[in-house]
């Protein structure tokens, strides 16, 4: 009975049409006009976030592929660069190679040049010597026919004096 | 006899918000809310009532309340009431009573009230609009009209329908039927005789009148409508204003209430088509929680909104609607044919589906009702242990005891029940999820 006295538990027939009216229009206003693009703006934004992140892990992958590729490219041009030093290097070698053989035959050739000319001119030294050595003889025995043969030893200075005269050329 | 003045006693309570520890959270408090309530109501047979008028008659008491006024706000307390007799002690059923209830007149504190519209409606009168300062506190009849206790009744006979006439005294008198069922009447004494008064149509009793005015909780839910947009329409604004941009201030606080209520109840509860129900319910968590809020607010009246029934049964019933409109025709099959079971069982299941369907929103109206209805009651039985205990301003020390245990439970319990606040406003929107969630479900056909 003293529940019913207060109006708790009994359900007042103004109220109930108020609360209900007051919530349409709670509904109708903030439903609409708040929380409908609250929850729009929410949604967009997590799309946004989505999409970006996408983008974003779109973009480390080509940049991780990017990387890579450089990567390549640089051992490849690392590779390359080797390569021509080795290259080089041969081409060098084989340079010095050939010119110290080249060298080594020219050397040998002015050699044998030189010696053949040595031996050449040594011949003709020789030839010349014993041209002169002829020719000196010839004139020692001409003049020794010319002067008086009789003191022996006046001719053996004589002789040496011819000798001495008669420079060898 | 019961002769409290509630209009010019009223006690508010005082809480402070500022931090909820966690160990709050695991309080499962409304058990023991309605074990108090039931207590509160067990007592009232036994105990005469009384006022607590008198006790600041005691001049002591009056500087006592000064100070302690600090911490638990009471008014001033004054009225014609009869003093306590020796031997008898405070009763504060009525008192709490009357503030859980509804009124035509937005009271503060001692002589001080907002008049509020008053709009009746009798089929043999028509409308009667007036404000609630026109009835003086009672002591005048408006057009057949007598407020007593800050609530509207209307006189059955003898009592002009026609403009003002003063009323002496308004009484409540009890008796006993042959079957031993206590009645009890309302009389208002005036200067032509004494008239029976009857309240206004409710659900439960239909009267010659209905009341149709802005009352205490009315006015409450127009000032969170009115809070609510000014709140949300201009963070709505700022998704476009600001779009792509984080959020800030105002719009950053109420995101993380909005985006919890949508990512973790709403979205998996009710399933892929949620966007279409979101907006309702996000209106309906919003609005259940700050009608809670504002019942917890010291020093404003502690409006009882969301304690108030008929709120509750005009929430359920909307969401009953909404469910019943929206159920496809897997739901209404399940209810009604229920698939997959033998015929004898469908014929059986039927009626239970059917009064699940009703006890659905049934409870939605009690759960939120019991609730913060328990809570208000929990506050003011507190409030009162320094009237109990100070025995109406006989002991004082009683008094001090008293206000110090009042002080700290009520300060518990305000923490207690703002965690409840937002607890059954949470509850009310996941439990309105499930029951939309199922009603849209689409059944793999098995």
């Amino acid at each position: 009975m003293i529940l019913l006295d207060f109006n708790i538990i009994a359900p007042a027939i103004g109220t109930i049409f108020w609360t209900s009216l007051i919530f349409i229009l709670a509904y109708f206003i903030i439903g609409k006009l708040g929380f409908k693009p609250i929850a729009e703006g929410l949604k967009k934004r997590e799309s946004d976030i989505d999409n970006s992140l996408r983008a974003a892990e779109k973009a480390r992958e080509e940049m991780s592929q990017l990387v890579a590729k450089n990567e390549e490219l640089l051992a490849e041009a690392r590779e390359e660069r080797s390569a021509m030093l080795k290259e080089a290097k041969e081409i060098k070698e084989n340079m010095i190679e050939d010119a110290k053989i080249q060298a080594r035959e020219e050397a040998g050739r002015i050699l044998d040049a030189a010696k053949e000319e040595i031996n050449n001119q040594k011949m003709a030294a020789i030839t010349e010597v014993k041209n002169n050595a002829g020719k000196m003889a010839v004139s020692i025995a001409e003049q020794i026919m010319r002067k008086d043969l009789a003191n022996g030893d006046g001719q053996q200075a004589f002789v040496s004096k011819l000798i001495d005269d008669f420079k060898l050329n | 006899m019961n002769a409290y003045h509630p209009n010019k006693a009223k006690v508010l309570h005082f809480g402070s918000f500022r931090c909820l520890p966690k160990t709050l959270q695991k309080q499962g408090n409304t058990a023991t809310k309605m074990y108090i309530f039931a207590a509160i109501y067990g007592s009232v047979s036994f105990t005469k009532r009384k006022s607590i008028s008198e006790m600041l008659k005691n001049q002591l008491n009056r500087l006592f309340f000064c100070v302690f006024a600090l911490f638990v706000s009471v008014s001033a307390f004054a009225g014609d009431t009869p003093d306590l007799k020796p031997g008898e002690t405070y009763n504060p059923t009525p008192d709490i009573l009357h503030h859980i209830a509804d009124a035509n007149e937005y009271h503060l504190f001692g002589d001080v009230s907002i008049p509020l519209p008053v709009i009746l409606y009798a089929p043999d009168q028509g409308f009667t609009f007036t404000m609630s300062n026109a009835f003086h506190h009672g002591e005048n009849s408006v057009d057949g009209y007598v407020m007593y206790h800050g609530k509207v009744y209307r006189a059955e006979k003898g009592l002009s329908k026609d403009g003002k006439v003063d009323i002496k005294k308004v009484e409540k008198r009890e008796y006993y039927d042959a079957d031993s069922v206590l009645h009890s009447e309302m009389i208002a004494i005036h200067e032509g005789g004494e008239t029976k008064l009857e309240s206004s149509s409710t659900l439960m009793s239909f009267t010659s009148f209905y009341d149709f005015s802005i009352s205490k909780i009315v006015a409450i839910m127009l000032i969170v409508l009115v809070v609510m947009a000014v709140l949300f329409i201009p963070i709505a604004r700022k998704y476009k204003s600001r779009d792509g941009k984080a959020p800030t201030g105002v719009q950053n606080l109420f995101e993380v209430f909005v985006v919890f209520m949508t990512d973790e109840v709403i979205k998996p509860i009710v399933g892929p088509r949620y966007m279409k129900f979101l907006p309702f319910l996000l209106t309906l968590f919003f609005f259940i929680l700050f009608c809670n809020l504002f019942g917890l607010i010291p020093f404003i009246g502690n409006p009882n909104v969301s304690g108030n029934i008929a709120f509750t049964l005009a929430l359920a019933t909307i969401v009953f609607l909404v469910v019943s409109f929206s159920g496809n025709l897997d739901y209404w099959k399940h209810i009604f044919w229920m698939p997959d079971v033998p015929v004898p069982m469908k014929i059986f299941l039927a009626p239970i589906e059917v009064i699940g369907m009703f006890a659905k929103p049934f409870s939605l109206m009690i759960r939120l009702f019991a609730n913060i209805t328990a809570g208000h009651i929990v506050i003011l039985s507190l409030v009162s242990l320094i009237f109990i205990f100070g025995q109406l301003g006989e002991s004082i020390g009683g008094a001090s005891v008293g206000a110090v245990l009042a002080v700290l439970f009520v300060i518990f319990m305000n923490i207690v029940e703002l965690l409840v606040a937002f607890l059954q406003a949470f509850i009310f929107v996941v439990l309105a999820s499930l029951y939309i969630g199922s009603a849209v479900e689409e059944h793999a056909h098995h």
